[in-house]
């Protein structure tokens, strides 16, 4: 059996909040393997988010130990950090974050930018990754001039065009529609069969349960369980 | 990431607020072109008084004398023409006449001298000759018009040749001195000059008023200089009241030395306003970093490292100012073109003021840029991400 591409143990973190000490993360462990499709579902103010910045490189812990592909994240620096973000995770975001000066084309190309990328090859992974989500002919549109469907379908081509170890995806369906919530849902399963694997986090249920493995986090504990059977805890 | 890459992204932002990003420019653009075109005109006054002062003669010393006390001859000046280091001398006896021709009359100055006052004072004729030392000899009545007096009294036509009347004396004239125009607030054209003897007696006098010395050599002036007080001095014991002596060199050093400070004050203060024009991209790209938070965010989520967001800002506060300089400089070569061109000033381009102020903004978008990049370089990814 190899090893898990994450593997999290004991993770604490907590903030001074007005004099009040929170821990948004208490005990944390958590061990994902590679081509998972993992849901972690928690109310807000549950540490999901927390959780979610630790697992994306955002933030770092206050002790416990994350290892992603191998490497301790903890012990990293900001610029090492940033490497990491780089290569081996994609951010799919609620509000889609692209930037609005500029095209389709050229959000997706970003990550490649910071990775150092020749711009004949760039644009080239770039289109490859457009057409992953149906959006090749968009390529040249500013942000503006889509869908929110279309945008949250950008923001994914952009999270996959660096071929990363993870897809990272905060309440991706959360400023959609039923109808474009269930197209972008679909494309990632889609993506989870080629074999990327998504991490996807959400206060939604009904959302949740597309994933295949679910964990529920609440104040700053996580819980593993049967998808069945999550149904039981009335707090949602 | 490349700086090529970098530039590009800040041509970008730069393009994408087209009126703030002028606006911030102006400042620059300001400063750059009033450092060129005032120090262009600075310059091209001091070398506008250099050559007005070349133009009274070259290596000259003025000798003046003031009052009746002292009676400078001409055998007390021959003394001073056997100095070593005086190459030729020209006595000046001077008054007002009244020239008339016909029913011409008008009042101007009578210069009485001898031959070398041509190449004493650098004055050169444009029609006919200038004086003789037999001129001087015989008392001729003859006389050399400026090129004012002799406009006055014959228009366009040839004077040589012609007769006028100074102080009710015939004269005949036999040349007109090409124009010099007016250096350090005289007219060298409104003037008749006559042999000194002949002057002597017209003005009923035997006392020089001026004496110009032209020395051999520029780097002994200040020896012929001492010569000259020495020999005065020897002939007129206690009498240094009396008279004056000017070196043309001193008077150079003084006019480049005021010139060269108001060059500097005219520079400083156009450097101030470059300065201001700096406070101004530091003011624009503090506000730019705070609106941009979210942007950063993004950026730094996706790997961007610290150094590639302070690059991008740095790059686009120096191309800012880079492109305020450009434009600057035209600007300030245009208007100083114009200005020279409508108000008849000399105005002096150099290569190194133009270096000089384009430097000098691409420092002041580094400088001023740094402090709003480093912040936001600074900013916690998570933080900047949730900022609305």
């Amino acid at each position: 059996m190899s090893t898990p591409l994450i593997q999290i143990s004991s993770l604490m973190k907590s903030y001074k909040l007005g004099g009040e000490t929170v821990h948004a993360l208490n005990n944390v462990s958590l061990n994902i393997d590679k081509g998972e499709f993992l849901a972690i579902i928690g109310p807000s103010g549950s540490g999901k988010s927390t959780l979610m910045n630790m697992i994306g490189c955002l933030d770092r812990p206050d002790s416990g130990e994350y290892l992603l592909d191998g490497k301790a994240i903890g012990k990293m620096n900001d610029n090492d950090l940033a490497t990491i973000r780089n290569q081996k995770i994609g951010f799919i975001f609620q509000n889609f974050n692209l930037l609005t000066k500029l095209t389709a084309l050229e959000n997706v190309e970003l990550p490649l930018i910071y990775s150092g990328v020749s711009a004949k090859e760039r644009r080239e992974m770039a289109l490859q990754s457009l057409t992953k989500v149906g959006l090749k002919d968009r390529s040249g549109h500013l942000p503006t001039q889509l869908s929110g469907g279309q945008q949250q379908r950008v923001a994914i081509a952009r999270a996959l065009v660096g071929n990363p170890s993870i897809l990272l995806a905060d309440e991706p369906t959360g400023a959609l529609d039923s109808k474009t919530s269930a197209e972008i849902l679909q494309l990632m399963q889609g993506l989870n069969e080629l074999g990327h694997t998504i991490i996807l986090i959400t206060h939604d249920l009904s959302i949740a349960k597309q994933a295949k493995r679910m964990v529920r986090i609440q104040d700053g504990q996580l819980f593993e369980n049967e998808g069945e059977q999550i149904g039981n805890f009335a707090i949602y | 990431m490349a700086i090529l890459q970098s530039i590009k992204m800040a041509l970008r932002s730069i393009k994408g607020n087209k009126l703030r990003s002028a606006l911030t420019m102006l400042g620059i653009i300001i400063g750059v072109s009033s450092v060129i075109v005032l120090i262009s005109i600075a310059q091209g006054s001091t070398s506008n008084v250099t050559s007005q002062i070349n133009n009274l003669g070259t290596n000259l010393i003025t000798l003046n004398t003031f009052g009746t006390e002292l009676s400078l001859t001409e055998d007390k000046i021959d003394k001073l023409g056997k100095l070593d280091g005086v190459k030729a001398l020209s006595p000046v006896v001077s008054g007002r006449v009244t020239v008339k021709k016909e029913k011409t009359s008008a009042q101007t100055t009578l210069t009485g001298t001898n031959s070398a006052y041509g190449t004493v004072r650098n004055t050169n004729v444009s029609q006919g000759r200038f004086l003789t030392d037999l001129d001087n000899e015989y008392r001729q009545k003859i006389a050399v018009l400026g090129a004012t007096t002799a406009e006055t009294f014959f228009g366009s036509d040839n004077p040589v040749g012609q007769y006028i009347q100074v102080n009710g004396t015939s004269f005949k004239v036999v040349g007109v001195l090409a124009s010099k125009g007016s250096s350090m607030g005289q007219s060298g054209d409104d003037v008749v000059i006559v042999p000194l003897s002949t002057a002597e007696r017209l003005t009923k006098t035997t006392s020089i008023n001026q004496v110009y010395l032209q020395g051999k050599e520029k780097q002994d002036m200040n020896l012929v200089m001492a010569e000259v007080q020495n020999a005065m001095a020897n002939m007129y014991p206690n009498k240094t009241d009396s008279y004056s002596i000017m070196n043309q060199q001193d008077l150079m050093n003084t006019m480049s030395s005021v010139s060269n400070t108001m060059t500097m004050m005219l520079g400083g203060i156009a450097s101030i306003s470059l300065l201001v024009g700096g406070i101004g991209i530091m003011n624009i790209m503090l506000v730019s970093v705070s609106e941009r938070t979210k942007e950063i965010g993004i950026r730094k989520a996706i790997g961007a490292k610290r150094r590639d967001i302070l690059l991008q800002f740095l790059i686009e506060s120096v191309v800012l100012s880079a492109m305020g300089g450009i434009i600057g400089i035209l600007l300030g070569l245009g208007v100083g073109k114009i200005l020279g061109s409508t108000l008849q000033m000399t105005v002096t381009f150099s290569s190194s003021v133009v270096m000089f102020s384009f430097l000098f903004s691409l420092i002041v978008g580094v400088v001023f840029g740094v402090f709003p990049a480093n912040k936001a370089s600074k900013l916690n990814p998570i933080q900047a991400l949730r900022y609305e």
